[in-house]
Order: C-alpha cells, then structure tokens, then sequence
C-alpha cells in the first residue's frame, strides 16, 4: 500500500479506538471526572500515567537532543526517570492515602488555608498551559508533517479527539484511552529502533546495540571506519574526527548535576503526574503504580540513547561527502550495494527541517562542527521556495568558504549542513530504508505521545477550575467551611471548564508563543520550586503550618519565575548565570531557597492546629485508606 | 494504633527510604554524574561504565528501588498491623 495511505489508515484506525473509548467510559459522577472513580488498576495506572508523562517532546525530540549532546544527555534521561523514585517513596502514597482530588486539594487542607489553596490552583494552571502548549503545536507538527494537512487544521483536528474523550469521559476517559494510547507510542517507538538497531549492529534489542560492533565499514570524511569497530568508538572516531568532543566525553559535572535536580524535581511536581495516584484503590497500589509507571517509561527511556547514537551514525554514514544531485534522485549506494537514496533529504528539506549549502562548491554534501549558516542557532533562512543550482532549497544565510582554522578543526571537513535534532526520530525510517508501515506507525505514535500528554493536562486545569477555584473557594460556604455546590452543577462546571480549557489550547498550539522550549523549562522549575517541597514538607514535617508553607511557596515561585523572565525576555546574558545555573535548571535553586525558608517560618510562627497534626499522623498510615471522596 | 507504634512505624519507614534514595543517589549522581570519568575508565564491549549508569543504568536501578520499597513496605505494614 502507498505511504500516504498507510499514514491515514493507522492514524484513523488509532483515532476511532481513542473515540470508542470514550464512549464506553462516559463520567457520570465527579469522582468519575475527577478520578476515574478510584478503581483504575495500578498497572493500567502505571501505563496511562507512561503516557501522560511521555509526551510530544520525548516521543519526537530527545533522542534528537541526546544525538547531537552525547553523553550529557544523560541528565533527561536520568532526571525524567529519577524523578519517579520520588514520586513512589515521598509523595504518591500519602497523597492517596490523603484521599481527595487534586493537588491544591492538599495544599489548601494541609495548610489551612484558602490562600495556599489559590496559590496553588494559580500555578497549577500556568505549569499546566504552558505544557499544553507545546502539545497541542506537536499534534499540529505531526499532522501537517504526516497527514499533509495545515498546521492548523491539524492542531482544530486534534482538539476535536481530546475534546470528545475529555470533556465525555473526564479522568475515565483519559486513563483508558491513555492505556491504548501507551500501547500505540511504544510499538511505534521499539519497531524502529529494533529496525535501526539489527541494521547498525545486528541485535535485537537496541538496549544492548551499544554493545555490539558495527556491521558495516564507513568513511566519516577523513577515514574509513572498518566494519566490526564497538558501536561507541565508531562513534566517538567518527565525530573527533569532524571536530566534536568525544561522544561518550562528560561536559561540565556542575551544569549536569543541576539539570538533572531540576528535572527530578519537577518530575515529582507535575500535577498531572500527581493526580493519576489519585486513581488507585489503594496505598499499596499507589507504591505499586508509580513503580510499573517507571517500567513502562524505562522501556522507551533505555532505548533513546541507542536510538540516539545509531542515527548519528547514520546521519554521517549518508551524508558524509555525498554528491547531493546523485543522492537525491536516488541514483547512490553504500560500499555494501544497499541504496542510499536521499528522497527523505528532499521531503524534509520542505518543511525546513534540513538544508544544506554548498559553501566549497564541490557539489558534494560535508557535515561537521561549525554552523553552516549565520543567524540564531544556526537555522537557515530560505529564499522562498527557490532553488539553488544543485536542486536544494535556496538559504540567504549560507556562510562562505570556510578558511584555513575550519578546516584545520575538521581535518579538511567544513561544515555545511543544518540538521533540526527532530529529524532523528521522525526521518529515521526514511533514512534507514525501512518499510512504509513503520512511517505511518510513527505518525500514530507521535499524535498518541502529544494527544494523551494534552488530555491529561487539560483535565487537571479543569478540575482547578471546577473544584478547587469554583468549588472550594468561590462557592464555600463561610460557615461551615463545605462548598454548597451540588456534584451535577461541579460536574458540568468541570465540562465547561474542560471546554475552555481545550480552546485556550488551541489557540495557543495555532498562534504559538514563540517561546515554548524556555516555557515548558519554565513550567519544570514552578513545579519544582512550588509542589515538590510543599507536598515533602506537609507529609514529613509535622510542624510545617500555614506560615511557612505559604512564605516557602512565594520566595520559590518568585525566585524561579524571577530568573527565568530576567534571563529569558529581560535581556539577562548567559555570563551573568548566577553560578553559571542555565534558567532550565534553576528550579533547584528554587527548591532549595523554599525548603529553607518554609523551615526558618514555620519554626518563627504557631505551631498547625491539633486537627491538622492529626490529619498528618492519618495520612502516613496505609490502613483506613476511603474511596477518594468528595468533600 | 498507639502513639508509640505510630512512630516506630513511621521511623522504620524513614530509615527505608534513606537507605534506598542512598542507592538512587549513588546510582544516578554518583555513577552517572559526579564519578563518570573515573567509572569510564572501565570499558565493557566499547561501552564506558560510567556513560552507560548516564544512559541506560542507573534506570534499571530506579525500577528496582520502586519495586524493592513496595515489597519491603508491605511487609513492614503488616508487622504493625497496618495494611489495608
């Protein structure tokens, strides 16, 4: 069958099932909405919450990153998987055991206090939108990528499938449909990468690829690799020769080790990732989820890295002194008679992903260190859709002859390719010459990772919205302290505030702020600096009260946001790093600075009243555990 | 529950966590970050040690922490009664 029609075939079939889905688990309840009634089994939990975390970004762009870091990228790797050892010893069972339905939910009753409680909803919110964001641009990018439609038809598409789910299916929907959704993104994530891993090296499983020795001998520009070299030193030839630093060769220990905190920490502050704890029956199964969370997300995580270093391979191995007229139309092959066509070199070159200027004049394509191009990150700007003499699209910002340094660096390679890192996931079947059904397997799995992310996010804005803002504070009844609105009325408050939500969204995926990399890194810090240690503290710290918590949670936000806007938009320059800490990785900082002040606070101030110190004892003991409950 | 036990419960579930955030700390940080040069230095079929915790290793050791508290934990809630 034709790519194209593969491509819609999977995505159609992918979709009717996320919408037969949601008609099966229609929410009738809040506790239906909010927590898909109590009664998800922990494994399923473990795989809806694996796709709830996974998103576009990891799906899509990390085995880019890593590709192209080596091996600092360890630091998401271990950040966004460490994270979970947290979230299972520190705060999921509590949280459960504490037995309500969101995360200002807590906050608000730990600390007594509607103020915490708002603060709370406030930066759920923004951590939630500002994620959102970059989901709903990753349905988009994968639909027009894939589906040859518009950008923005795609991202209308897109909150078409979510609205159905979420707004019907509430927290039920989400969880089931995130299940078949798992299931979709790791088969179109492990067939390519067993493809990949059993042409590179001949072994199956690509976790143990980086073992094995390569199968083929490749010249690298400046010599020939023979053919059985280990995988990681073909590498690391391969890219010393060209300039690079040594694949397998740590940067700075200092700036890894702030990254990686940060992405734990805000790993095990997510209020997404939160919530789905709530959904459990009980404690134990909440210790257990977390655990088969971290067994799904490992499955993918420990393949990215080979992943990673098989297409740099690849990339060099195709590339590499290539006559770009010959390659493209096809007309080239390896040492080993297998085709290298470079049809995916023009498909991709379209949508700006690649491009390459001939800046020696030789006809004949050269990857190396230095920027091809001048301009921000070295991206090329093109003349419209024109061409240049060899076919390529033409860019105004190609850079001229290298000089004598250059090419001294690069052994006699200079530079002149432009590679987004996106590309090593989404063109990698192309370039390794696998079927069209892993193509089209690929497109369903990057609408799964960016659809299941966008559901459970836009749920958790919802219910802020619907109970927390709505229901506890605006609604709350002064006397008694209950909210004096009834479940059908929360409920459709909820729906509407799913509504809303998923609009917003959109809107924000078609007119992107173009920004949403230093955002979604922002939202990382917020959840770091303002949930992770209020949730440790309200649990382990029996003396924390209202005082503490609330001064903690203003210096971290403060802080975190404070760096970042001054860093990101308030045209701070990196020089001026405060102990050279990127704003990506402040929220550390952030952390810190609010355990330290919540401690000092709440030692300055009364102790929590009898009933809250009780409510502490409660939540650390497994037994007694309700359904979660409404208030 | 009495007082008493509440805390020796509580105590012994502390001391299990330090012991396994000791393990997730080595592991990760250690292994992966603060020691990798020298763990490099240690090379398995073309794969550095201390590159391969970075990337593939010190995730098998966080599953297994989760799974070894589960355990641990459900046999420390029944000893105190505790269990639901």
């Amino acid at each position: 069958m034709e790519l194209q029609s593969l491509i819609y075939l999977f995505v159609g079939v992918s979709f009717a099932v996320y919408i037969g889905i949601a008609l099966w688990a229609k929410a009738g309840s809040t506790k239906e909405f909010y927590v898909a009634g109590g009664g998800v089994h922990p494994v399923a939990n473990g795989m809806a919450t694996a796709a709830d975390w996974m998103s576009a970004a990891s799906f899509i762009s990390l085995a880019g990153i890593i590709s192209f870091k080596g091996s600092d990228g360890g630091a998401y790797l271990m950040g966004w998987t460490g994270g979970y050892v947290l979230l299972a010893m520190l705060l999921a069972p509590y949280l459960r055991k504490f037995g309500k339905f969101t995360v200002p939910d807590f906050v608000g009753d730990r600390y007594y206090s509607d103020v915490a409680r708002t603060v709370a909803v406030v930066a759920v919110i923004f951590v939630s939108f500002t994620y959102v964001a970059g989901q709903m641009r990753g349905v988009g990018i994968v639909f027009s990528r894939f589906l040859q439609v518009d950008v923005n038809t795609g991202v209308l598409i897109g909150m078409g499938i979510v609205f159905f789910y979420s707004v019907l299916g509430g927290m039920k929907g989400i969880t089931y449909t995130q299940v078949a959704q798992y299931v979709v993104m790791i088969f179109a994530y492990m067939i390519p990468a067993i493809f990949l891993s059993l042409q590179v090296t001949d072994t199956f499983l690509p976790q143990m690829g980086i073992f094995a020795q390569t199968t083929f001998a490749f010249n690298d520009g400046v010599r020939i690799i023979p053919e059985g070299t280990y995988l990681l030193h073909a590498l690391d030839m391969a890219v010393s020769d060209l300039g690079f630093n040594d694949y397998t060769q740590p940067g700075s220990t200092w700036n890894t080790f702030m990254l990686t905190t940060a992405l734990m920490l805000g790993t095990a502050g997510l209020p997404h990732v939160i919530v789905r704890f709530f959904t459990v029956p009980t404690v134990k199964d909440a210790r257990v989820s977390a655990g088969w969370a971290l067994v799904f997300i490992a499955i993918m995580y420990t393949t990215i890295s080979s992943v990673a270093a098989f297409s740099r391979i690849n990339l060099i191995k195709n590339l590499q002194n290539v006559e770009y007229k010959a390659f493209v139309a096809g007309e080239l092959s390896h040492a080993d008679g297998t085709p290298n066509n470079g049809n995916w070199f023009k498909t991709w070159e379209k949508g700006g992903l690649i491009a390459w200027t001939d800046r020696n004049g030789d006809g004949k394509i050269q990857y190396g260190t230095a920027k091809a191009f001048d301009g921000a990150k070295g991206k090329p700007k093109f003349d419209g859709t024109k061409t240049a003499e060899d076919g390529h699209r033409l860019a105004l910002n190609g850079k001229p002859a290298a000089g004598e340094s250059e090419l001294a660096k690069g052994n006699g390679i200079a530079n002149e390719l432009y590679v987004d890192r996106d590309i090593m996931v989404l063109a990698n079947p192309e370039i390794a010459n696998l079927p069209n059904w892993v193509i089209a397997f690929i497109a369903a799995g990057g609408l799964a990772a960016a659809l299941s992310t966008a559901a459970g996010l836009l749920l958790v804005i919802a219910s802020s919205i619907s109970h927390d803002l709505m229901g506890q504070v605006i609604y709350k009844d002064k006397e008694t302290g209950k909210t004096t609105l009834n479940e059908k009325s929360e409920l459709m408050y909820a729906r509407l505030a799913a509504v809303a939500a998923i609009c917003v969204a959109g809107y924000l995926g078609i007119n992107p702020p173009g920004f949403v990399a230093q955002v979604v890194a922002l939202a990382f810090g917020i959840a770091a600096a303002a949930f992770f240690p209020t949730i440790i503290l309200g649990v382990f710290d029996k003396r924390m009260n209202k005082e503490g918590a609330i001064a903690g949670i203003i210096v971290g936000l403060t802080v975190t946001v404070g760096y970042a806007i001054y860093f990101i938009w308030g045209g701070g320059v990196p020089a001026d790093y405060f102990m050279g800490i990127a704003p990506a990785s402040f929220g550390t900082i952030g952390t810190i600075l609010h355990l330290i002040v919540a401690f000092v606070v709440s030692r300055m101030t009364p102790e929590p009243p009898q009933h809250i110190q009780d409510l502490v004892e409660n939540i650390r003991i497994p037994s007694g555990v309700g359904e979660a409950h409404d208030h | 529950m009495s007082p008493e036990k509440a805390q020796a419960y509580w105590k012994e579930n502390i001391s299990m966590i330090i012991k396994l955030l000791v393990i997730w700390f080595v592991v990760s940080y250690g292994c992966g970050i603060l020691f990798i040069n020298e763990l490099n230095n240690v090379e398995i079929s073309g794969v550095k040690l201390g590159f391969w915790f970075a990337q593939q290793g010190a995730i098998y050791v966080f599953v297994a922490l989760i799974f070894v508290y589960v355990k641990v934990m459900t046999g420390i809630d029944e000893k105190y009664g505790v269990h639901e």
